[in-house]
């Protein structure tokens, strides 16, 4: 059997990242989220996976808030932003390259964050990520590919002078 | 090593996202090392993905705070105000599994279901949860046929239904459809705005409440504004605030009690 309950601590780090708002707002987005999963259980395909389904929920949601965030002319002022959106209270060090990757993602076009965020940390396959956004395959992998290329650009540009910043080193 | 299919951007992503099959990962590896300003590259999108996870991972170690607890959720849309729909019932049994679900079911089934006021405006709120995220079957009869479906509405209704105008709102008429509710048919009519915002109204028969002023509720992010009149039931509802929404329920009022002259056949 399928549970949601699981599920909730992803779809909680999905909003936040994504949103790049604080936790009480990407709670009511996740709490928004659960509801519809409540109320449309029945409409969810047989065959569907849960997961899948409910990363849509949240994404077309997420999406509508932030289209309705720029309709009406305000945004997260991304100072205020950044310690409250991400769990870490950074070390100095760290602090400075923590820093630096959030202002980089925040460049970043929704379209492409979503795609990078879902792959890179919610570990969706492509495929998963192309049901989610609604999307082919395809569109998938050239965002990706823009988005990580945008981030390296605008992480290198930001880079100290001794450098790449050390978090780009390879992790295997 | 000779690798049988020329290495693609794809294949880099994938060997970043450890999405490959060994073999092939093992071609990009070879790949890599022979072309070491790509493999720079690659090793900068690996970091960046382990930033990424190392930032936001801590995020899912929290603790989740009680307002997405699923028990409570499904708790609250069984308070007396609402009956619970057997499709939520259905569903809760699928979301809790086996945890914790004792008792609620038996209890938010043989709950006599209100039938006044808020009971439509549950229905109004489930018919709207249904129909108005379905992009491509909101309405079964458009705008185009605006007559048909009066008629067919009206008919099962057994009553003269009006569909209230809300042009000068900026909302365009959709369509609509008959819809089940525990208390007969009712129907629904569905407009748009430019922003493809839909609204939907459901309007059906009161056995009770048959004339009760405009009250306002909210359900997450859908509010409802929701009144009777005539022994008809109405309810206006939307994913707007209750303050937007009731502008337009008492243009619809005032449409319907003017005496259908605004309907435009």
């Amino acid at each position: 059997m399928i549970l949601v309950e699981p599920l909730i601590p992803a779809l909680r780090r999905y909003a936040r990242s994504l949103l790049r708002a604080d936790a009480a707002a990407a709670d009511d987005l996740v709490q928004d989220c659960l509801e519809r999963a409540i109320t449309r259980w029945h409409q969810r395909r047989a065959d569907g996976d849960a997961r899948t389904w409910l990363f849509t929920i949240l994404h077309n949601l997420a999406v509508s808030r932030l289209r309705q965030a720029v309709r009406r002319g305000w945004h997260v002022p991304i100072d205020d932003a950044d310690e409250a959106a991400t769990a870490r209270p950074p070390t100095q060090e760290a602090g400075l390259r923590h820093g630096e990757l959030m202002r980089a993602l925040d460049t970043l076009p929704e379209e492409q964050r979503s795609v990078l965020l879902l792959v890179s940390v919610e570990d969706l396959s492509y495929a998963e990520a192309a049901k989610v956004l609604d999307v082919p395959i395809g569109t998938v992998m050239s965002r990706l590919s823009r988005a990580r290329e945008r981030l390296q650009r605008t992480m290198d540009a930001d880079a100290p002078a001794s450098g790449r910043a050390p978090t780009l080193r390879r992790v295997k | 090593m000779n690798p049988n299919l020329p290495i693609t951007e794809d294949d880099l992503h994938g060997y970043v996202d450890q999405a490959l099959a060994p073999e092939r990962r093992a071609e990009v590896e070879a790949y890599l090392a022979s072309h070491p300003e790509v493999a720079q590259r690659i090793a900068g999108y690996a970091g960046q993905r382990e930033a990424l996870r190392d930032a936001f991972g801590p995020i899912a170690e929290e603790p989740v705070p009680p307002q997405l607890s699923l028990a409570r959720m499904i708790e609250a849309r069984r308070s007396p105000a609402r009956h619970l729909p057997w499709r939520a019932a259905a569903a809760a049994v699928l979301l809790l599994a086996i945890g914790g679900a004792g008792g609620w079911l038996s209890r938010g089934l043989s709950q006599p279901a209100p039938a006044g006021i808020a009971a439509l405006a549950q229905e109004g709120a489930d018919t709207y949860a249904v129909y108005a995220s379905d992009r491509n079957r909101a309405v079964e009869l458009g705008a185009a046929d605006r007559e048909q479906l009066v008629r067919w509405v009206s008919n099962r209704l057994q009553r003269p239904i009006a569909v209230p105008d809300l042009a000068s709102a900026g909302y365009r008429f959709m369509g609509g459809r008959l819809v089940a509710t525990p208390h007969g048919p009712a129907g629904m009519f569905m407009y748009d705005d430019d922003h493809g915002t839909r609204i939907a109204m459901l309007v059906r028969p009161m056995e009770i409440e048959g004339d009760t002023p405009m009250s306002e509720r909210s359900r997450g992010a859908v509010s409802g504004v929701t009144w009777a009149e005539q022994g008809l039931g109405y309810t206006l509802v939307g994913a707007k605030p209750a303050d937007v929404l009731h502008p337009l329920a008492d243009e619809m009022r005032r449409q319907i009690s003017a005496g259908q002259d605004s309907v435009k056949l």
